[in-house]
């Protein structure tokens, strides 16, 4: 039964990479679904670290960008061809290096976990994104490296010129990806790595080194890691000093904590809602990258457990089949939130707009008359209002839907 | 000769003597019992035979290792297994998971990422096994951090006897209990050590006439006497140092 239930889930994941392209395929659709791909690998292998192994990193583009920098390397090898194999093992390639500078620079990194280890990580991330500018003929400097993929063996006939192709190697390499990723959960270390994420101490009393699990997960995150980069390089061909560097790092982490470090698909929501942010919204407005410190920031006080945690919240409601009570209730906060959050983008687009007019919403404001401004005030506060005093309804229906009924007691 | 035997054994914090040469032979399948006031020593006892802190002096016998200076899990792995006397558990996994991480080493797993839990039959029916005789089975998967006060100690008694390990060391496991909750706990530490070697440190007189072979008395951080329980009682020292608490709990 919970066999064919979690084998359900499984295929239900397969399905929807692979049925994707067939809904959206337009080219900017389906680069997305590429980079949504490549960070679903890269935020899970971090929450190796952090969700599960209680290891806060700052340095984990680190293996990302080693990986994806040999990935490239291989493929100018196979273009020259010093090696000769079909680019769909690249993938392999990358997490084979990120596994080996895992190795490395776990030895020392995971004897504590903490400050130390956080601090550890952020050097080592400075030290490699500035050894990248010096070691020029390796890392090509700010230009970076690049090569192409189309000049290995073609495999059935696919010389992978296009990106859908590309897609679809990523998608049967996330797939696998996830799979070990989440049997890693379900062995002895990965179950140990939740222990001495709760309580080194303890652990060490069952039979443990805390630092020995660390490391082991330490490494799995690095495996994981450079696959991911291998992946980025197989799509865009080419690699620069800027994806193993501290931004880079920054945002897997933003990645993870959005979509829900205490649940295994949180990043993976995470991963999809931060690339949709990043490519989508980034068309439309100049201040994205804004919006996404205020979305953090809003996920971190109101919902500490993200994404995920909130989905999550809604199962007793689900169990006790009382879901649909929430409805109303959650529509009638959710517009006047909706409202206020559109209006108070309003009053940003406004400050930082140059020109007349902005076109928002299919509306046309103008900033420089005192009345657009006092408008949206006005719009904005009304909202708010109306979240005042609707929240109490859904306060109620809430606590009612979670209730323990009167014959169950426990 | 002993399973565990401990020659003038010191340890200082700082410039303090905590632990002033303390001898103690612990013969296998004893059941033995530290007694003492408050701030004696006994848990900084315990924490220097299970390796928490390292000796400053003296040495620590267990089977043929010495392990005054080894690591909590090196000495784990040796057989011996604790609890302590504040609660320490994994708070964030459920009941079920924190019994069965107590399983790994002694089931073999060591560090494995190749075995899948939900097919290792033996060591899921030994943790339900355990979870049944501490009472929790039916909190199983509740996080552990989220139990009542008396079944944490429930589950931090479970920890350290899962293992099945020969030298149990339990730091005064029904502190805090309820009357009836420590009767059971006493039950269950008894059919738990049945053929083991037990060593309890409990402020309970009654518990400890009751359970020990042997009672050591340490006051200031020093053993005064260690001997059967009727003599320990008679003892006209230990009495001077403790009889007090012992006929109010007695
Ligand atoms: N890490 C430490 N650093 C300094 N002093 C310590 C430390 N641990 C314990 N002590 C001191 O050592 C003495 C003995 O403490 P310990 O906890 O071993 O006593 P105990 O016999 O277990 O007492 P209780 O019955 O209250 O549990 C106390 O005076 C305590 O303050
Ligand atoms: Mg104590």
């Amino acid at each position: 039964m919970a066999f064919l239930k979690k084998s359900t889930i499984w295929i239900a994941y397969l399905l929807a990479l692979l049925v994707l392209p067939q809904f959206f395929n337009s080219i900017l659709a389906i680069s997305i679904y590429n980079q949504m791909a490549i960070a679903i690998v890269f935020a899970l292998s971090y929450n190796m670290l952090l969700g599960q192994g209680g290891m806060l990193s700052f340095g984990h583009a680190v293996y990302f960008g080693l990986g994806g920098f040999l990935a490239v390397h291989t493929l100018i090898m196979i273009e020259f061809e010093t090696v000769y194999f079909s680019i769909i093992f690249i993938p392999l390639v990358g997490g084979v290096i990120g596994l080996l500078a895992a190795i490395f620079i776990g030895s020392f990194s995971t004897h504590k976990a903490g400050t130390v280890f956080a601090m550890i990580s952020l050097g080592i991330g400075e030290l490699i994104a500035a050894s990248s500018l010096i070691f020029v003929s390796f890392f090509g400097g700010e230009a970076g490296v690049s090569g192409d993929r189309t000049f290995g063996p073609p495999l059935f006939g696919v010389e992978f010129l296009q990106d859908v192709e590309i897609y679809y190697l990523a998608a049967g390499w996330v797939f696998i990806a996830t799979v070990f990723m989440y049997l890693f959960t379900q062995t002895p270390a990965g179950r140990m790595a939740n222990a001495v994420r709760d309580n080194p101490e303890r652990a060490e009393f069952i039979g443990y080194s805390a630092r020995r699990v660390r490391f082991i997960s330490f490494c799995a995150a690095g495996f994981f890691a450079g696959i991911a980069g291998g992946l980025f390089a197989l799509n865009y061909e080419f690699i620069t000093e800027e994806n193993l560097n501290a931004a880079t790092s920054g945002r897997v982490l933003l990645m993870a904590y959005i979509g829900g470090l205490g649940y295994f698909i949180g990043p993976i929501v995470g991963a999809v809602i931060l690339t949709l942010m990043n490519s989508l919204l980034s068309n439309y407005s100049e201040l994205w990258m804004l919006y996404l410190g205020i979305l953090f920031l809003l996920t971190v006080m109101f919902l500490p457990r993200g994404f995920a945690g909130f989905i999550m919240m809604h199962q007793v409601a689900w169990i006790r089949g009382k879901l649909h009570t929430l409805f109303i209730p959650y529509l009638l906060t959710g517009i006047p939130a909706l409202i206020l959050i559109l209006s108070c983008v309003a009053l940003l687009e406004m400050s930082h707009i140059e020109e007349e007019v902005l076109h928002y919403l299919g509306l046309e404001l103008n900033p420089a008359t005192l009345l657009t401004w006092v408008i949206t005030i006005v719009i904005a506060s009304a909202s708010l209002f109306a979240i005042r005093l609707t929240l109490p309804r859904l306060r109620a229906a809430w606590e009612a839907a979670n209730a323990i009924p009167d014959s169950e007691d426990g | 000769m002993a399973i565990l035997s401990l020659k003038d054994v010191r340890k200082n914090f700082g410039k303090t003597e905590i632990i002033r040469g303390v001898n103690l032979d612990i013969e296998r399948g004893e059941k033995h019992a530290i007694i003492g006031p408050n701030g004696a020593g006994k848990s900084t006892l315990f924490h220097l035979i299970s390796g928490l802190y390292g000796v400053t002096h003296g040495t620590i016998q267990f089977k043929e290792h010495l392990i005054q200076n080894r690591t909590p899990y090196e000495i784990s792995r040796l057989g011996l297994a604790r609890s302590f006397q504040v609660t320490n558990i994994f708070p964030r996994m459920n009941v079920f998971e924190n019994v069965r991480c107590a399983l790994f080493w002694p089931h073999g797993y060591r560090y494995s990422f190749w075995h899948l839990l939900g097919r290792q039959t033996e060591l899921n029916e030994r943790t339900l096994q355990v979870l049944e005789q501490i009472g929790l089975q039916d909190k199983m998967h509740f996080p552990a951090g989220e139990l009542a006060y008396a079944q944490q100690r429930a589950l931090e008694l479970g920890i350290a006897i899962a293992s099945g390990a020969e030298v149990i060391m339990l730091d005064e496991p029904v502190a805090g209990m309820s009357h009836s909750e420590a009767e059971n706990a006493v039950q269950l530490i008894r059919g738990i050590t049945e053929g083991k070697t037990l060593i309890m440190v409990e402020h309970d007189m009654s518990i400890v006439f009751d359970v020990a072979d042997r009672i050591s008395v340490l006051v200031y951080g020093e053993i005064i006497a260690c001997d059967k329980p009727e003599n320990i009682r008679a003892n006209p020292q230990v009495q001077e140092a403790y009889l007090g608490e012992v006929a109010v709990n007695a």
